[in-house]
């Protein structure tokens, strides 16, 4: 997707525009004009979107006959009587259950996510100081198709690589889907790195070119050090991508050794008898990491976000 | 264990070093070169490996199954329209394209009436009530569909009759003497689907949140002082005046998720795998790929899918190009 229009990618996050404080408060809709009925109304949103979660929370710590005997939501009637247990985490992170064991899996992520990550980075500053600071033929074409790419889904490349992967051995492989991933990252890394670097300011770079800066020097001494938050958006969203990706994972990993969180988490979806009360610390282990990246570096996801990012 | 970390450090490490020295080669070769040469091979040189990345990941595979479409099961000899003509006239297929129809349909458009509203309310509270809820909502954003699908087990999930329910929401029917209902098999209305929209729901609101938050918050204040002083109320100043200059950004939010729901695939597999007459077109495609084995099939799944995408990739194109000329 391409930028709103109404803010200059990365240029300030939106939270930091000053535009509300020139709003009147009690004139209607400014910052602290809430009445009771809407901070209700926000408290209840808040609470109906994180009962999911804290069931899920909840359960994890529960033994698997608790778990089966009552709701996680019973727990808040009687807190003191429940057997409140870790086991669950230690079962799942250390023991083969079902074929699947979520320590290993998540390492397995760890391993998938960040050469997947950080890999694209550098090839795509590269190109995007091409397309920003250069001029040559073809450019603007080419980058056309980029824009166009960001819309298009994954699914139109995994036919003909699963062949491929096949026919040169290359399937279940970590090479295969750190490959993979830098193709499919490789469009929205060179858009967002191109938007912002079309932002920062031309008088620099020119002025680099007269003191007779090659683009070699301008590039690692100028460009990507002023880049450095389009280039943290890009890794959060790849970061979260990757870590979160299910198809791309299921058809060049599979659930061998290598087996990653997400289809380690799916493949225990089907459990019915034992390892039924793992599915709860298992999904627990599979999203924690995205949420600290996520709470963290909130600030560079939304920047990236309103720099227009979408992935196909 | 050690050898895959270790892998993983290399790769890293080869990764980033390798391209440091590649692209410091490709830029020696340019610098090499006479004159006009210099300048006219570099920015090939700078932009190449990339290039070269989505060639190969993408377009020359998109072309590739483009083929695929026209061939049988194992690409070994082409067999002209079948695939499309079996799949078109197959009774779940035409189903499956109806399911998506709806995600298409609800969705985005409730992703993004969502996420004004909650905007709208949350941009009233004061900045700390503000950050906080806005964490709140935001937050399953970070979450994986399967993460999203297993969480939401604590609300969905079915016991038999008889036995304590574990699902918030069997558990509420039951203190009304209802159920215990198979939720995700209930198919009237596609119901079941609606659920799996939910969760879907649940992940992108904040998402549309933040865009739209931000929007409002850059709406001019004397556009608005106008409106007042016109005396129009609250609502009409909302939909006349703030509604209009935040349409760029609805437009995007509702494009995206678009995108995400046209090709939806985890959430389906991870819940009904397709059952009960939830099955979608991504679902499909990986199922006609991987459990089958059919090329034919998927690639044409593939290619219908991309039709499908065309006018959005055409919008997207133009509005980029109308955004560049006002630069």
């Amino acid at each position: 997707m391409t930028s709103t229009g109404t803010f200059q990618p990365g240029v300030g996050a939106p939270e930091e525009k000053p535009a509300q404080v020139l709003r009147h408060s009690k004139t209607g809709s400014g910052p602290g004009s809430a009445t009771w009925p809407v901070r209700i109304l926000v408290i209840i949103l808040c609470v109906l979107w994180m009962i999911p979660v804290v069931g899920l929370l909840i359960n994890s710590f529960r033994t698997g006959d608790e778990q089966l005997a009552s709701g996680w939501w019973t727990v808040f009637f009687s807190p003191f009587s429940t057997q409140w247990t870790i086991q669950n985490y230690v079962q799942v992170l250390t023991t083969d259950t079902a074929g699947v064991n979520m320590g290993v899996a998540f390492i397995n992520s760890f391993v998938v996510t960040v050469p997947a990550t950080v890999i694209p980075i550098l090839i795509a500053a590269f190109a995007a100081y091409a397309f920003t600071f250069m001029e040559w033929r073809g450019r603007d074409i080419v980058f056309v198709v980029v824009v166009g790419l960001l819309v298009v889904p994954n699914q139109v490349a995994l036919v003909p690589l699963l062949k491929l992967y096949n026919v040169v051995g290359l399937n279940g492989t970590f090479l295969a889907v750190w490959l993979a991933h830098i193709g499919f990252g490789m469009p929205l890394a060179v858009y967002i790195l191109r938007n912002y670097m079309s932002g920062l300011p031309r008088a620099v770079i020119e002025s680099a070119k007269i003191d007779g800066a090659s683009h070699f020097t301008t590039f690692w001494r100028l460009i990507v050090p002023m880049s450095v938050p389009a280039l943290a958006s890009f890794a959060i969203f790849q970061f979260l991508w990757v870590w979160n990706d299910l198809l791309v994972a299921l058809l060049f990993l599979g659930r061998g050794d290598n087996t990653i969180l997400t289809v380690a988490l799916q493949g225990l979806q089907g459990q019915t008898g034992a390892g039924r009360e793992l599915i709860a610390s298992a999904g627990f282990v599979t999203i924690i990491v995205p949420l600290i990246v996520f709470l963290s570096l909130q600030r560079f996801f939304i920047r990236g976000m309103t720099a227009g990012a979408v992935k196909g | 264990m050690g050898i895959k970390i270790a892998n993983a450090v290399l790769a890293v490490i080869g990764g980033i070093g390798g391209a440091m020295i590649l692209f410091w080669l490709l830029n020696k070769l340019a610098e090499s070169l006479k004159g006009r040469w210099e300048d006219r091979v570099k920015p090939w040189m700078f932009a190449g490996p990339a290039i070269l990345a989505i060639g190969v990941y993408l377009i020359y595979p998109a072309i590739q199954t483009f083929q695929f479409s026209f061939a049988n099961e194992d690409s070994t000899a082409y067999v002209g329209f079948k695939n499309y003509q079996d799949l078109l006239t197959d009774s779940t297929f035409l189903l499956v394209l109806l399911n998506n129809l709806l995600w298409i349909i609800i969705v985005p458009a409730a992703t993004v009436a969502l996420g004004l509203g909650v905007a709208v309310l949350a941009d009233r509270l004061r900045p700390k009530g503000e950050k906080i809820s806005k964490t709140f909502i935001f937050l399953p954003m970070a979450i994986s569909m399967v993460g999203a699908a297993t969480i939401w087990r604590s609300i969905y999930e079915y016991k038999p009759a008889g036995t304590p329910q574990t699902g918030l929401l069997n558990a509420i029917f039951g203190l009304f003497d209802k159920g215990p209902f198979f939720w995700y098999s209930i198919d009237t209305l596609h119901f079941n689907s609606l659920l799996l929209m939910i969760i879907f729901l649940w992940t992108q609101v904040g998402y549309s949140m933040v865009l739209l938050s931000a929007a409002v918050k850059a709406v001019p204040e004397d556009t608005i002082e106008a409106g007042r002083i016109d005396g129009a109320g609250e609502r009409r100043i909302f939909f006349s005046i703030v509604v209009p200059q935040i349409w760029p950004t609805v437009i995007t939010v509702f494009i995206t998720v678009l995108i995400s729901v046209m090709k939806i695939f985890d959430i389906v597999y991870v819940t009904t795998n397709g059952a009960f007459n939830t099955d979608v077109v991504g679902r499909r495609f990986f199922d006609e790929l991987f459990t089958q084995g059919n090329n034919g099939y998927a690639s044409a799944i593939v290619v219908l899918l991309m039709i499908a995408v065309i006018p959005v990739l055409i919008y997207q194109v133009r509005h980029f190009r109308a955004e560049e000329a006002m630069r």
